[in-house]
């Protein structure tokens, strides 16, 4: 029972995390339908840019942190500058090659820079563990799940009360009837881009601040598709619920079902339940059916 | 027998009702229109017919069978053709494909025989080519375009390329989603003989919806007037005009 | 100049290679194709054979997602289910390659149509984001179920042989890769002849209209992964035969990725474009050796860039390509083709 709670309360921090890095997602594809099969790589970029400034530059957490979030909001902008704006139109698998493509560039990038080696960061959190009646929790994950959560609140309030998140919800809702009201709509997919590369880049810094930081950290980004998929591709609440529900099925079958099969479960288990939720409910748990007409 | 019998369609998308209580039946070798002001739900009904909306009550018979919950391919496989309002050709086709494309049901080749092509697909294939050169080709006068990539074409020969694919289905009713509209007069006017021609020559029963009068109390047999998804009037193109329902749906009330 | 087409039947206008010139052409090549094992060595051998392999992969790939329009990102494990199929029925049942190539393709189309089989209630994305799940177990079951497969330490066969003749060698499997090509070209050429590659083509253009024309959209569907997943099990058969083992980290996600790279480099939905993809992607890194070789006589530390120069040139490639030839290398050369058709009069 002990060691059910123990995989449980990680379930639900690595969960946390996972949710934030999936808000990244559903921001992007929420504003622009675009499935961004780089927001592991936005994630790994973050984590890159807080180790150089934390211990290449010796700058202190907070600036380093800031430093993150306005070189993540430029990647996202140069990114959607450059390459998706030209991709407007086109069919599903150009767009997620597109980004496929952008993925390998920007690890091929990380490596030249920063080699293939481990970094890890210096210590961020009080090392001390947080004890919870009998529980024990890591306090690198304690910490991170906390950021995490409050990253992914402030996220939900600017989406739901900012005029800027308003905006971006209608656009959302209808191109069309946006740009009549006077929305600028190509200000909104920047705008989309800019957020979804900054709550990737928060994530990659838990991320990295819990096991360090290599250029194919960015392969962390696929499990994304289990949460986003189970919680529906665009809403914020699906995302939290389905990085948790990712996280705890993670973290159980890794307890349990590793030591019978020799490890690997642990990494495949989201994908099983992916696929069986499917099968009952072929747009996920939360997605809707679009109504298609001629 | 009518060859096709609708009898108390109701549709409705979640609260809306867009298709209410309608009934009608229509003749072998007839043309018959359906008219109504936008939103009327017109579409819904070709929709239903072809097997693309499902609706909640209502039969639908198709020269005697129900075909009211088989499958839209196998509804085309009967003998129901369509061409639509927004033209549906295959964009990364050429237009003989597309037209190719409207013979599928009657053809037989399956994923070996495609494979190992030699003898039978050939052959099937060669049979194919040539009956669509002779009798929809010929017959539209698009032979100019046949290789030609469909998204290369003006608008109204697309519409055309579209009428050709569904005489490829070989149907026995073809339903036409506002054929001329968009087009000029001169594009109306040969797609006009071109209806007249099939309804002539091969014996084809068509139910049309159109916008242009003109044009449809000009040829058809009969027209059904919609309005807010009930069905208002029936008759003939005369009968029709003097309907004082119609004449209150499409002018407005005089008070 | 070469202008003009003048044909005298229905028959004339369908074949595939319609005028004399084409055929002159295609004569030369393969003339050029049976010369060529004669005069090159065996680092040129080695990459014609990972290009063919690479080829019948892609024209797998090419009838799922280029011509049907169902991204897969699970390519690499069909592959890699072909590889192991052929592995065990070589080692445990003493098979020859002839009778484990078609088997292979089987096996592999078997799970194919187990993968596609969801495509009756979901598309675009869910199917996109299934295959991937589909990539993920797959190479779960390579690494640990270790009675069949070896685990990570994979499996090991013999040189293969035909009709008693040894083809282990480089010189030797040329051939049957070449032989295999062909005919895989010719068949996925065959099936855009006939209503099957129409019916295809219909569904990724427009699958509701294609339904409403009469088509099958779940058969048909599950015909293209049944195709598709049957070349990339031929692929693994000649991969493990060609390599002689096999491991798990020879079909990764990675792998899937290149595949697709390969058919939009080259031209999604087009036969030919496949092909120029397919020899693209596979010289693209030896090129890129070539060039850091050259110049690590300038910069000593050339070659540690070679991995992470490759991966970012990788992804450039896609990126360039959709930005710019979305309809890839085949319409490129369909455009040079234009050009001295013509030549030297300008139009």
């Amino acid at each position: 029972m002990e060691f059910f709670l123990l995989l449980l309360t990680s379930g639900i921090a690595v969960g946390g995390v996972y949710a934030l890095i999936a808000l990244g997602f559903v921001l992007i594809y929420k504003a622009t339908s675009i499935i961004n099969f780089a927001t592991g790589e936005f994630m790994m970029i973050g984590a890159y840019i807080f180790y150089t400034c934390s211990v290449l530059v010796g700058m202190p957490a907070i600036p380093s942190f800031i430093v993150v979030m306005a070189g993540a909001g430029l990647l996202g902008l140069l990114v959607e500058r450059t390459i998706l704006r030209h991709m407007l139109g086109q069919p599903t698998i150009s767009i997620v090659m597109v980004t496929i493509g952008l993925s390998s560039i920007l690890t091929g990038v990380a490596e030249m820079i920063w080699t293939s080696d481990f970094k890890s960061f210096p210590p961020l959190f009080p090392r001390a563990p947080i004890i919870v009646g009998d529980l024990i929790i890591r306090s690198n994950l304690f910490w991170g799940f906390v950021v995490a959560m409050t990253t992914v609140a402030i996220f939900a309030l600017i989406f739901k009360y900012a005029k800027v998140g308003v905006a971006m919800r209608a656009t959302a809702g209808d191109q069309m009837a946006s740009f009549s009201m006077g929305i600028n709509v190509r200000s909104m997919f920047t705008l989309a881009w800019i957020f979804g590369a900054i709550a990737a880049s928060i994530g990659g810094l838990i991320i990295g601040n819990i096991g360090g930081v290599q250029p194919n950290l960015g392969g962390i980004g696929l499990k994304i598709f289990p949460v986003v998929i189970l919680g529906g591709l665009d809403s914020i609440g699906g995302a939290v619920l389905g990085g948790f529900i990712v996280g705890i099925v993670e973290n159980l079958a890794g307890g349990y079902l590793d030591p019978l099969v020799g490890g690997g479960a642990k990494n495949v288990a989201p994908f099983v339940v992916l696929v069986l939720i499917l099968m009952v409910r072929p747009y996920g748990l939360f997605g809707r059916k679009e109504i298609e007409r001629l | 027998m009518a060859l096709l019998e609708v009898n108390n369609l109701h549709l409705s998308f979640g609260g809306l009702q867009v298709l209410h209580d309608v009934s009608f039946s229509v003749e072998k070798g007839e043309i018959y229109a359906i008219i109504g002001p936008n939103g009327a739900g017109k579409t819904s009904i070709l929709n239903c017919l072809g097997g693309f909306y499902h609706q909640q009550k209502g039969e639908i018979a198709f020269a005697g069978d129900d075909i009211s919950h088989i499958s839209p391919d196998r509804r085309a496989a009967s003998g129901l053709a369509r061409t639509f309002q927004n033209i549906a050709l295959f964009r990364g086709m050429t237009v003989l494909d597309n037209i190719k494309l409207g013979s599928h049901v009657h053809l037989k080749t399956g994923l070996l025989g495609a494979a190992f092509y030699w003898g039978g697909a050939h052959r099937e294939e060669m049979k194919l080519r040539d009956e669509i050169e002779d009798e929809i080709i010929d017959f539209l006068e698009i032979e100019h375009i046949r290789k030609q990539p469909v998204s290369t074409l003006p608008y109204g020969l697309q519409k055309r390329v579209e009428l050709a694919r569904a005489l490829a289905m070989r149907p026995q009713i073809l339903l036409m989603d506002e054929p001329v509209a968009g087009m000029n007069a001169e594009e109306t006017e040969d797609m006009v003989r071109f209806i007249l021609d099939i309804q002539e020559e091969r014996d084809l029963t068509i139910i049309i919806i159109e916008h242009d009068m003109r044009m449809i109390m000009d040829i058809s047999d009969r027209i059904m007037v919609l309005n807010f998804g009930r069905k208002i009037a029936e008759g003939s193109p005369l009968e029709v005009q003097r309907h004082p329902e119609v004449i209150r749906a499409y002018l407005g009330t005089k008070k | 100049m070469r202008i003009g087409d003048y044909k005298e039947s229905y028959a004339a206008d369908e074949a595939v290679f319609v005028t004399s010139t084409s055929r002159f052409w295609l004569g030369v090549l393969f003339v050029m194709l049976a010369i060529f094992p004669f005069m090159a060595g065996e680092y040129l051998l080695y990459m014609a054979n990972i290009t063919g392999i690479a080829i019948v992969a892609a024209l797998g790939l090419n009838i799922l997602t280029g011509a049907a329009g169902q991204i897969s990102l699970g390519h690499a494990a069909f592959v890699g289910i072909g590889a192991y199929t052929a592995a065990v029925l070589t080692n445990r049942f003493g098979l020859s390659l002839i009778v484990c190539l078609p088997l292979a393709g089987l096996v592999s189309a078997f799970f194919g149509v187990l993968v596609g089989a969801p495509s009756m209630r979901m598309k675009g994305l869910y199917l996109c984001i299934t295959t991937l799940a589909a990539q993920v177990i797959f190479e779960f079951f390579f690494v640990h179920w270790e009675s069949l497969t070896g685990g990570i330490r994979g499996l090991n066969i013999e040189p293969p042989t035909i009709f008693g003749l040894d083809v282990g060698s480089e010189f030797g499997f040329y051939w049957v890769t070449l032989v295999v090509v062909v005919i895989a070209a010719t068949m996925s050429r065959n099936i855009f002849r006939t209503r099957v590659g129409r019916a295809f083509i219909a569904i990724r253009d427009r699958d509701i209209s294609a339904e409403l024309m009469g088509i099958n959209l779940f058969r048909y569907k599950l015909y293209a992964f049944a195709v598709s997943s049957f070349l990339a099990g031929v692929a693994g058969c000649l991969w493990v035969n060609h390599l002689k083992s096999i491991t798990p980290e020879h079909f990764p996600l990675h792998e899937s990725i290149r595949y697709l790279a390969m058919i939009i480099v080259g031209g999604l939905g087009n036969i030919l474009g496949a092909i120029y993809g397919a020899i693209f992607m596979t010289l693209i890194p030896e090129v890129l050796q070539t060039i850091l070789k050259f110049f690590e006589g300038y910069f000593p530390q050339a070659m540690a860039y070679l991995y992470p120069l490759q991966t970012v040139v990788f992804g450039l490639l896609i990126v360039l390509f959709l930005v710019f030839e979305p309809h890839g290398l085949a319409e490129m050369w369909c455009r040079v083709k234009a050009y001295f058709r013509l030549w030297p009069f300008k139009h």
